[in-house]
């Protein structure tokens, strides 16, 4: 739980200084009303806000963080609400700052190639939108159809075309945000630099900590002439993770390089009925894309690569609705694993690829001792690895069993020299973890960025960074990087 | 050859306790860039050497002192390149003045800066800290990004010790087209280009000539060569070579050099003597205007104008003026990270 700072104003004080700013249908404070907001994507921890509001105008949004920066009031920012790692999770005598009401495409300069967006809109409108120019905007979370550009902006969000073409921090030229005491700054500009530090950089991937996002402008790219996706099975786990490397050293970028199990290859063809080979300890899926005859001269350069890694099989989609087909079941396999288990805990490790084989193996060893089951699921070419964790909530106990199964592998994500978050972020969730992954030095170090923006902390407290305090009651009952402190001694 | 850390974590905790600033300096190539300052010299060449190379993981670090022509050649050995092409432009230059200075070469508009492919550091403070940002992995989202804050930051927030960056293949083929045009249609042709999805990596107009290079699978290059028309460069290497390392005739000059970094689709400016690259996102200029037309063009076009090289004599402010929140917020995160201001005072702009 985030450490709650305490609001000077009560609910009904705090509710009429929101009303003297905001219309009356922006304000939210009656019980049934703050429900939905209760929880993000991590539905595992709720804490229900003291108030939400829901502006729709930079003014406004300036306006109640400014009255809130006035009374010490905290704020926690939320776009659609689909983060999986708690980053939106209100706080008992905060606002929620809802931006859904943002959604408005202000610009699409097709010469430019970019488009000037409200941080509400959904990450896959502005594709669309830019569709009739030939352009799209590349960052595709398998969330694109509800999560929000602001949001995307906070997590620095990845998708499964992010070997080739970046995260959203490769894909964004400028900002605008408000701090916490309501100055509009804007970050970033037209040219593809700026004077000064590289606060864009920083402000990817702050998890709502150090300012709110009130506009964005994304980079748009042209869409290639053809994309192409293969389809190789193999009967071995290791052998499909070295096909990922001799891809790459082959000195093929593929669009996308993406990885499931055999758990996660039954769920996905049970539910969307891919085509997906059953008999496969793991597929790999991978995705060229490019001028026709680059892909053409690719596609035939990977099929023998994967055939000389020893896949079983190797499909070429024969069209674009079988390509499409063939992402699907990758797309659809959160939601997959979810229909075979009461429950699942998604992780996002990241790992050097080449530590695959035992982070596999000791996963399926935790797997074992926990006897729970779980499903990989892998953007391979990046190593960014999620395993997704079945459990049911309804058993005593088996949620903590699941964290603390979560925690174990996020800490092998560190000790192979990878990190515990590659893009779902830290938010509540991972806030123990980071005191495996960072000394007390860095986390200091952390504090006093944030406190460049916002001395008062105010804004998302007790996410992403965890208090120096925190991690010494964490690291109390705990092996830090493989260094027992009292070996001899018994774990609970 | 060696790890040199220890050695300079004495001078900065040193430099804290004499209230001494420092100037860190590298191989000194782009002693030009930024403003002149004084203090201590804090030498980092001494600290080099590759420490991780893993062509598979497409990733390489290395101290900050490593020459940069030696990260170029131990990557092209196996067939992989810094995708952002950072000139040099001196044998000396090492890996941490490429970073902290953020400069990318012909590459930059088609596959990023400096800034897009740093994974993690090692970084030194302003307190005498030593500590360790992100990664070698491509996809890390633990922590704000302290790592990409570095690149273009002069070297004023702290010492980077190491640093890993995410490495690419060097493309199978490569060639570039000249087409003769005024600088207008030179424009509307790139933007025309730039908006379909052709393998071009680098493009430049100046003297009534616009080159494009194109990279990538064979096939595509030598397919896109044919549909795009205009006359094959000869010794197009070279070109691009004297464009990054500005060596062609353009460069010297008795003028002052601008570099204007604005929207590409920026009409053509006012004044005369003008290379244009990066599809028309960055505009060099020689002239000898007063630098507050050059700042106010830069704004004009929605970007910033750099005092890239000083003819003699010239005290001008050299980066575009940040406004005052903004200002004010650089310099609290100085203090974060130097709060005894000791690094590279006034490099960047004075305040910081
Ligand atoms: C089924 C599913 C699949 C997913 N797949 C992916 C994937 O492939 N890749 C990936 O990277 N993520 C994925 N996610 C995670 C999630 O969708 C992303 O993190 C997304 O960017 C969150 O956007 P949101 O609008 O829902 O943000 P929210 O969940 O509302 O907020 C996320 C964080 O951003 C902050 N925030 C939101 N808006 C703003 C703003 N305007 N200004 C400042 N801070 C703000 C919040 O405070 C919070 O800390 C997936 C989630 C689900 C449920």
């Amino acid at each position: 739980m985030p450490d709650n700072k305490q609001t000077p104003l009560d609910k009904t004080t705090l509710t009429n200084k929101l009303l003297a700013i905001l219309p009356e249908a922006s304000v939210l404070h009656q019980d049934e009303r703050l429900r939905p907001y209760e929880c993000d994507g991590l539905s595992a921890y709720r804490q229900k806000p003291m108030v939400v509001v829901l502006p729709n105008t930079i003014d406004q949004v300036q306006a109640v963080l400014r009255m809130c920066h006035q009374y010490q009031v905290p704020v926690v920012a939320r776009g659609a609400g689909t983060g999986l790692s708690g980053g939106a999770l209100p706080l008992e005598y905060g606002v929620l700052l809802g931006l859904a009401k943002f959604k408005n495409i202000l610009t699409i300069d097709a010469k430019k190639r970019i488009a000037v967006v409200q941080p509400g809109v959904r990450n896959l409108a502005i594709s669309k939108a830019a569709d009739i120019y030939g352009l799209y905007y590349a960052p595709d979370p398998s969330s694109q159809i509800a999560c929000t550009i602001g949001g995307n902006v906070a997590e620095n969000s990845g998708g499964v075309h992010c070997l080739k073409y970046g995260l959203t921090v490769h894909n964004i030229q400028q900002l605008k945000i408000l701090t916490m005491q309501g100055e509009l700054l804007t970050i970033g500009g037209s040219g593809l630099d700026s004077p000064g530090y590289d606060l864009l950089a920083l402000m990817t991937g702050s998890e709502g900590l150090l300012g709110v996002i009130v506009e964005v402008t994304v980079k748009l790219l042209p869409k290639p002439e053809r994309a192409q996706v293969i389809l190789a099975a193999f009967d071995d786990v290791v052998k499909a993770g070295e096909a990922v490397g001799n891809v790459i050293a082959d000195g093929i970028i593929p669009a996308g390089l993406e990885m499931m199990d055999k758990l996660a290859i039954q769920a996905a063809e049970d539910f969307v009925h891919a085509g997906y080979p059953l008999d496969a300890a793991a597929i790999l899926l991978c995705e060229l894309d490019g001028s026709n005859a680059e892909v053409s001269e690719h596609v035939s350069r990977v099929r023998d690569i994967l055939l000389t890694s020893g896949a079983m099989e190797v499909r070429t989609a024969k069209d674009e609705a079988e390509r499409l087909v063939f992402w699907k079941g990758r797309k659809a396999a959160f939601p997959a694993v979810g229909r075979i288990s009461p429950d699942y805990y998604c992780m996002d490790g990241t790992i050097p690829r080449k530590q695959l084989p035992r982070v596999l193996q000791t996963i399926a060893d935790l797997s074992k001792e926990y006897n729970l089951p779980v499903a990989n699921v892998f953007h391979a070419g990046d190593g960014n690895l999620h395993p997704l964790i079945l459990y049911d909530a309804n058993k005593a106990g088996e949620l903590e069993r699941t964290e603390e199964f979560g925690g174990k592998i996020l800490e092998l994500c560190v000790e192979v020299g990878g990190t515990i978050t590659g893009e779902h972020g830290v938010g509540v969730e991972k806030i123990n973890q980071m005191c495996v992954q960072f000394q007390s030095l860095e986390l200091t170090q952390f504090h006093a960025v944030k406190a460049a923006f916002d001395p008062d902390g105010l804004l998302n407290p007790g996410k992403a960074v965890p208090t120096l305090q925190r991690c010494a009651e964490f690291g109390a009952m705990h092996v830090h990087k493989g260094e027992l402190a009292f070996p001899e001694l018994e774990r609970f | 050859m060696s790890d040199q850390s220890e050695k300079l974590q004495q001078q900065v905790l040193q430099a804290i306790a004499n209230s001494q600033a420092l100037k860190i300096v590298g191989g000194d190539s782009k002693y030009f860039y930024g403003h002149t300052i004084e203090g201590e010299l804090l030498f980092t060449t001494q600290h080099q050497g590759i420490l991780n190379y893993e062509p598979t993981e497409l990733v390489i670090s290395a101290r900050c002192g490593t020459p940069l022509s030696q990260i170029i050649s131990t990557l092209s050995q196996h067939n992989q390149m810094l995708a952002f092409e950072p000139p040099a432009f001196s044998n000396n230059a090492t890996l941490g003045g490429t970073i902290a200075t953020n400069l990318s070469g012909p590459r930059r508009a088609y596959a990023g800066a400096a800034r897009d492919f740093v994974l993690g550091c090692r970084l030194l403070n302003g307190k005498g800290e030593i500590l360790r940002f992100g990664g070698e992995v491509m996809k890390n989202v633990a922590g704000y990004d302290v790592s990409r804050l570095m690149a273009g930051a002069m070297g004023t927030l702290g010492v980077l010790l190491d640093i890993s960056l995410k490495v690419v293949p060097i493309p199978e083929m490569e060639s570039s087209l000249v087409f003769e045009l005024d600088q207008q249609r030179a424009l509307d042709k790139i933007h025309e280009l730039s908006s379909k999805a052709w393998p071009i990596s680098a493009s430049c107009y100046h003297s009534g000539k616009l080159y494009v290079r194109l990279s990538g699978a064979e096939q595509a290059v030598i397919h896109t060569s044919q549909q795009l028309g205009g006359e094959t460069l000869n010794q197009a290497d070279a070109f691009w070579l004297q464009l990054k390392e500005q060596t062609l005739d353009f460069f010297q000059s008795e003028e002052n050099l601008w570099r204007l970094s604005i929207a590409s689709d920026a009409a053509a400016l006012s004044y005369e003597k003008c290379l244009i690259e990066w599809g028309g996102a960055l505009r060099w200029i020689k002239t000898n205007d007063v630098a507050e037309n050059l700042f106010a063009t830069a704004a004009e076009w929605g970007g910033h104008a750099t005092l890239f090289k000083p003819s003699a004599n010239e005290a001008s402010q050299r980066f575009q003026k940040l406004s005052a929140p903004m200002l004010k917020l650089h310099q609290q995160l100085k203090q974060a990270f130097d709060p005894h201001l000791l690094f590279n005072i006034g490099k960047l702009y004075p305040e910081l």
